[in-house]
């Protein structure tokens, strides 16, 4: 396919789109060119509106606002199939594979190649192995179960399945993020030949080295805004963090306790923690009354960590030491047991937290039905009791006890999820990412919690991807990348900055911060 | 690994099922007084192919993710309808034939329209358009009556050549005029992507709406080619409601023993089929070996719980435990 290389004509092109979800702005008058021949960066923090643009343009998501125009012509999908038709390929973050289906199957899977109606798997497996071989993953067997391929051969298949599809546009969505540092650079050359024949590429990546080395032009979003768009390699890293973070905020903090009293003895502690390639050997320590943070980008191993703590994953190598002594945790249920005294706040309250339509009572005391029942049968004034004293500690605004706990709004059922461990008193508590999606007068009323929680003698370990909360809240923040730490911060080392350099594992920028 | 390899692993439901039906059915006429005549193979066919066919059906929606409770009532609705249809002379009958395909496919495409475009979920939509579907079968035949038409129901219940059950020929052209042109069609290939992640599915742009409804209308159809064949067996149509929900249940075993996933996405109506002829060979079993056939359900149950055990197995490898629940 001949494209033509003019510099002056974009490819494709969008003025003032606009996305918005319930209570949030998620891109606001986004404007965007896309030049043949050429790779651009998009750059952003979590949440600056990258992954909806990406959406929109691969038809995921519609726009409330805004036009889209390739070669000059309006265009608007209403499914991935038809920005596909238009000649946008995405690879996605969160994969787009089938799992049962073969390799072959998934590459073609669009449009297989057909003989008098069925799908022709001779010629569906010739070609899926010339996408292999064009995205460089010529080891990948074709008739190999994709639920059977590692994560990183898994993102090959996903790279070859974009490519297979004869894209004029190819959106590389974290693309390298799974990947081994050898098939990162197979798909270097791969993308740089792409560019060579004419191909537009963008590329989202939080990995600094990786944008300097690839891309033409970048463009920064912030905050659901385009801030700026630059031919690269024309501002210094530490502009270009500058232009990711330059924001205001004003949250109100509860004030952080001066001292510590460093020789207590961890409540919760690993040494050498890994697991299956997500965690690699983790170490850490909370001590009682301490609020340690996990930052970074997300998924870089937080979660899995939070989880293993739990006793949720199996297969963990290292140890894990409760109050100095090691512990085998089996799952939630010894977790939660009083020689542990462990608690964690999930990630999604609705799956993972709350039982939606059941009562607020219900959910409340699911946690404690056993320290609140005698002989099996739950004793009612024991439980009301406690219930009442919850929601008076939390301020938990509900209708009654007995309203369904989906009638609540945001705020107000994340504090029955965390209220619903309170009950319990305990001593250990892990907080997954607790604030998404919440009022910012709950959000504070949560920061004085913790900090009295810890006040109180707990030990708080506490993930979230809002570097602000990390900030106001943390005595200590542990920055993941790649499953594991790779920087600590301490007291007054807790900034924006070196919060945002270190996530991106730039070492000069980490530095400076540091001083 | 080598190409053969993968096939094996893709096969391994249904080369187990086969070799499920193999054991037990070489147990069944190594212990049967006549042997392994072509009279003994006939009687097993015929009672095996009703059953293999309504699983067939099961197994195009189950692949699909979903689960079709009414492919029994269809059964016995289509039997009713034969008894008074597919009579009279040769055209007439084979024009009887047709409407009874007709009618099961309706039946198929009112399921899938209701499933898919109702959003209803399959278990409960298929629970209410089964008793819709007994409900008219009684209308049809409020007692058991009926006829068919002699010669063709002969035709396809005895022999060809003296030897090979015309059943079983029945069987292979089914599978081979249905279900391998939609295994191997892109509306076959959508509905296992759309059983093992419709998200994905829905990413890749492909049909799953379409999917879905092609696959339980066929199941319709399926469902009314058994139908057919039970009328072919007894001259008669009946309402028989302990039959029709009896055969919704043992497809759902018959598919499990196939090494269809009950989770979607995987699994072949091929293993379905001998999973049906396994479930069936059981009862055969007992009267070898002058068990009471009461005993029979108890020895289904078992044979169900092992054959599903081992499909469970994979569970112990699963290294986060959330994995359990998806």
């Amino acid at each position: 396919m001949a494209v033509e290389r003019t510099e002056e004509q974009p490819l494709f092109r969008m003025r003032g789109v606009t996305k918005h979800y319930v209570g949030v702005r998620a891109l606001e008058r986004a404007d965007l060119d896309v030049y043949p021949g050429r790779i651009h960066a998009i750059l952003g923090e979590n949440g600056a509106g990258k992954s909806t643009l990406i959406k929109i343009m691969a038809g995921v998501v519609a726009p409330n606002e805004g036009t889209m125009e390739m070669d000059g012509r309006e265009v608007s999908f209403s499914s991935p199939a038809e920005a596909s038709r238009t000649g946008i390929a995405c690879v996605f973050q969160e994969l787009s594979l089938v799992p049962d289906l073969s390799v072959a199957d998934n590459v073609v899977i669009a449009d297989p190649p057909k003989r008098y109606g069925l799908i022709d798997r001779k010629a569906q497996r010739r070609r899926a192995e010339e996408a292999l071989a064009r995205a460089g993953a010529e080891d990948i067997h074709p008739l190999a179960l994709v639920k059977d391929l590692p994560l990183s051969r898994m993102q090959m298949v996903e790279i070859a399945k974009a490519l297979a599809r004869r894209p004029r546009i190819l959106i590389l969505d974290e693309a390298t993020s799974a990947l081994t540092a050898a098939d990162v650079r197979k798909v270097f050359g791969v993308l740089k030949r792409l560019r060579a024949e004419g191909m537009a590429l963008l590329f989202i990546s939080h990995r600094m080295n990786e944008i300097a080395e690839l891309a033409d032009t970048c463009s920064v979003f912030r905050n659901g805004r385009h801030v700026a768009t630059y031919a690269a390699g024309t501002k210094t890293e530490n502009e270009v963090v500058e232009m990711m973070i330059g924001r205001e905020y004003s949250h109100v903090f509860p004030p952080k306790p001066a001292t510590f009293q460093t020789d207590r003895v961890p409540a919760i502690e690993c040494r050498n923690l890994s697991w299956s390639g997500r965690l690699s050997d983790v170490s850490l320590a909370v001590r009682p009354g301490e609020v340690v943070g996990l930052g970074g980008l997300d998924g870089q191993g937080q979660r899995e960590l939070l989880l293993a703590f739990f006793g949720v994953l199996r297969g963990l190598s290292g140890d894990i030491l409760v109050d100095g002594r090691k512990v085998s945790i089996n799952g939630p249920s010894a977790a939660r047991s009083p020689d542990i005294g462990m608690a964690l706040i999930p990630e999604d309250r609705k799956t993972e937290g709350l039982m939606l339509p059941m009562s607020v009572r219900d959910n409340l005391s699911f946690a404690a039905l056993d320290l609140m029942s005698r002989m099996g049968v739950v004793d009612r004034t024991a439980e009301a009791k406690a219930n009442a004293e919850m929601l008076d500690l939390l301020a938990i605004k509900t209708a009654g006890l007995d309203a369904p706990v989906s009638a609540l709004s945001g705020g107000n059922q994340q504090k029955v999820v965390i209220a619903k461990w309170l009950m319990r008193k305990p001593r250990i508590i892990l907080l997954n990412d607790p604030t998404r999606g919440i009022d910012v007068g709950t959000k504070q009323e949560m920061y004085q919690l913790l900090r009295r929680l810890a006040a109180e003698g707990a030990a708080i370990l506490f993930y979230s991807t809002d570097y602000d909360e990390l900030i106001g809240c943390c005595d200590r923040v542990l920055v993941f990348f790649d499953g594991a730490i790779r920087r600590e911060l301490v007291g007054g080392e807790i900034t924006e900055h070196a919060l945002v350099a270190s996530a991106l594992n730039i070492e000069a920028a980490g530095k400076e911060a540091a001083e | 690994m080598k190409d053969w390899r993968y096939w094996l692993a893709d096969q391994r439901g249904t080369l187990l099922a086969v070799a499920i039906f193999l054991v037990m059915f070489a147990t069944y006429v190594g212990n049967h007084p006549a042997g392994f005549t072509a009279n003994v193979v006939q009687t097993a066919a015929n009672k095996g192919v009703l059953l293999a066919f309504v699983a067939m059906a099961q197994t195009l929606v189950i692949i699909t993710a979903g689960i079709d409770l009414s492919v029994g009532m269809i059964l016995v609705l289509t039997n009713c309808l034969a008894s008074w249809i597919v009579v009279g002379t040769g055209m007439h009958a084979a024009a009887g034939v047709l409407g009874v395909l007709a009618a099961g496919l309706l039946c198929g495409a009112i399921n899938g329209a209701i499933v898919i475009y109702g959003r209803l979920q399959p278990i409960v939509a298929t629970i209410a358009t089964g008793a819709l579907y007994f409900g008219i079968a009684l209308m049809l035949r409020p007692f058991p009556g009926g006829s068919v038409h002699e010669g063709l129901a002969d035709a396809l219940t005895g022999r060809i050549f003296g030897v090979i059950p015309a059943s079983l020929v029945a069987l292979a052209a089914v599978i081979l005029l249905i279900w391998v042109p939609f295994r191997r069609s892109q509306i076959g290939r959508t509905a296992y992507a759309a059983g093992s992640s419709e998200t994905a599915a829905y990413m890749s742009g492909l049909p799953i709406r379409r999917a879905k409804f092609v696959a339980y209308t066929l199941a319709g159809l399926l469902a009314a080619v058994g139908g057919l064949f039970l009328t072919f067996f007894t001259y008669t149509g009946e309402a028989a409601y302990a039959s029709g929900s009896a055969y919704t249940l043992f497809s759902i075993a018959a598919v499990v023993l196939g090494g269809v996933s009950l989770y979607g996405g995987s699994g072949s109506a091929v293993g379905a089929v001998f999973g049906a002829l396994a479930f069936r060979t059981i009862g055969d079993l007992l009267f070898v070996f002058d068990f009471e056939p009461l005993w029979q359900p108890l020895f289904q149950g078992v044979v169900l719980l092992l054959a599903v055990s081992l499909g469970a197995l994979g569970l112990f490898r699963v290294r986060n435990r959330l994995e359990w629940f998806r």
